[in-house]
């Protein structure tokens, strides 16, 4: 499935709360099912700095596919992070760098996109794009 | 004082967030607006707006005039001597910046001492920092106790001859500290030091004679006291101010240029450069005529019952932790939530129409020291109601149901 299909995927999920509290506990559910990283790769590496809450993220490449791995101090930041890793773990790295992940906008979190609120879902994304692009860059050449 | 009529001043307060009556307690980020001070801006824009200072021609001398007439309001309220010590800034950052560049040029030397505290604001840290590294001075910090007050034995202990200059704030944005600033103005003296106080969260919310408490420079922004955003207030002995050099140049800080020497203008406007905010100014003396109507001591008699009820009513919460249990405090509760996190905690306060500040507060140093990520902060303003403070416990109860 592309990043596009399991977007729509996600978008329908969302489509079924009707209170914004359900999606909330939607997003906390997801929030503590989320694989964690290895111990061993949460450090200051490995960190997604932000004013209101922290996000460890690591990748491995294999089969030309992209995998993530993340974890935060705030559960509904995990729940997020974890629905970008449901869209883009098992990617390509073009597939990752090229879709623009309008599924984000579409599921009624419009305030987590904001550039500096929580640790930034956009600094999550390009931190998610850069790791395609160096892996691209370094399986290519 | 009727709380109801408070409130009708307030129009944002009659609007709705996430379908719900908005509570607001995020006053230490900024404070709404009364109506007087809107209408002072708007009416500024619709009857005399013009360039001060320059302009020979009539709306310019009515702008200049209501201008200058601005600066004395400020003057009398905070019990400074004269005029030319009420320098106009875009808020307390730029005026602890213009204290650290332009004091630091004149009166700091390598191995001098400056002395901040460790609950201040990054504002009052950072420009500390960057002098001490230009200047190869050292900065010392006063550490805090488990309840949020000042180590005073320790300040003490850290002043000698080196130190020339103390900077603290008067109210920690961050657990609600009321600082012994008279105490420390005081001590800092006997040292032969000056003294800075951070005055941001203190103006709308206790009384303030600059003259009486004789201390060397203050700044506060309008935006925290009801007035609007990007205009504050850097106060500094005229003694003092006349032995500073200028910071930044070009406008009305000028007197003459010549290519061989330029020779500055008279206090305050040596530190005024470029066009001045007119309108926040005029809508800064709109705040405090404000603040004057109601009257500071009983707005300091309100928040302080509010700060109680909210204190007592949070604290019956099981799982909270009250973040700051100073002596004596201002209208700040800082909170955290067994096994939440903040930004969690406040992304549901939020939903239930309650705003609240989370995070760091842009006070880390004190976060670490607690060896916390940040708090959830409730902080009041006079139109704030008891209603207000049950609405954010339902909030919080309904964030511990929804993480249980």
């Amino acid at each position: 499935m592309t990043i596009k299909e399991r977007g729509i995927e996600i978008i329908e999920e969302f489509a079924m709360f009707d209170d914004w509290m359900d999606k909330y506990n939607y997003l906390i559910e997801l929030g503590r099912d989320l694989e964690i990283i290895e111990d061993s790769h949460r450090d200051p590496q490995h960190l997604i700095s932000g004013c209101q809450s922290r996000v460890w993220l690591s990748a491995d490449y294999k089969d030309g596919l992209i995998y993530f791995k993340a974890d935060s101090d705030a559960v509904i930041t995990k729940g997020i992070v974890n629905l970008l890793i449901r869209a883009m773990s098992g990617q390509s790295p073009e597939e990752i760098i090229n879709d623009p992940l309008d599924f984000l906008a579409e599921i009624g979190l419009k305030e987590h996109l904001s550039p500096t609120r929580a640790n930034g879902l956009t600094s999550m994304v390009k931190q998610m794009k850069l790791y395609a692009f160096a892996f691209k860059a370094k399986h290519e050449s | 004082m009727d709380i109801n009529s408070i409130r009708s001043q307030f129009p944002i307060l009659s609007r709705e967030v996430h379908k719900k009556p908005l509570v607001y307690l995020d006053n230490g980020a900024t404070t709404q607006k009364p109506q007087m001070v809107i209408d002072a801006i708007s009416n500024y824009y619709e009857t005399i707006n013009s360039n001060v200072h320059r302009g020979v021609h009539h709306l310019s001398q009515l702008a200049t005039d209501a201008f200058e007439k601005s600066r004395i309001t400020v003057q009398e309220f905070i019990g400074a001597n004269s005029i030319k010590e009420v320098i106009i800034t875009k808020g307390t950052t730029e005026s602890i910046n213009l204290l650290a560049y332009s004091f630091g040029d004149a009166f700091i030397h390598e191995g001098d001492e400056i002395i901040v505290s460790e609950l201040e604001h990054h504002a009052n840290i950072v420009p500390w920092q960057l002098l001490c590294q230009r200047k190869k001075a050292v900065l010392k910090v006063i550490p805090v106790n488990e309840k949020g007050d000042l180590e005073m034995d320790v300040f003490e202990s850290l002043l000698s001859e080196k130190t020339k200059l103390v900077s603290v704030a008067h109210v920690s944005n961050a657990l609600g500290t009321i600082n012994p600033i008279a105490t420390i103005i005081e001590k800092a003296h006997q040292a032969g030091a000056k003294v800075h106080i951070d005055g941001a969260q203190a103006v709308a919310h206790t009384p303030l004679n600059l003259k009486e408490l004789d201390v060397d420079f203050y700044s506060f922004s309008a935006h925290k006291m009801y007035g609007p955003m990007g205009i504050g207030i850097f106060f500094g002995k005229e003694e003092l101010l006349d032995q500073m050099p200028p910071w930044q140049s070009g406008g009305e800080m000028i007197d003459k240029v010549t290519f061989e020497k330029t020779t500055f203008n008279e206090l305050p406007y040596k530190f005024e450069p470029g066009t001045p905010n007119v309108d926040g100014m005029i809508g800064l003396e709109s705040s405090i005529h404000f603040l004057q109507t109601l009257g500071i001591e009983n707005i300091k008699k309100a928040e302080d019952e509010l700060l109680a009820y909210g204190t007592e009513k949070l604290s019956a919460i099981k799982g909270l932790k009250i973040i700051g249990t100073a002596d004596k405090k201002a209208s700040v509760i800082s909170f955290l939530l067994d096994n939440i996190h903040p930004f969690d905690a406040g992304t549901i306060i939020d939903h239930m129409g309650v705003a609240v500040r989370t995070g760091n507060h842009c006070a880390q140093p004190i976060m670490d020291k607690i060896g916390i990520p940040g708090t959830i902060r409730a902080s009041i303003s006079i139109y704030n109601t008891k209603e207000d403070i049950n609405r954010l416990v339902e909030a919080i109860e309904k964030t511990q149901e929804m993480f249980a």
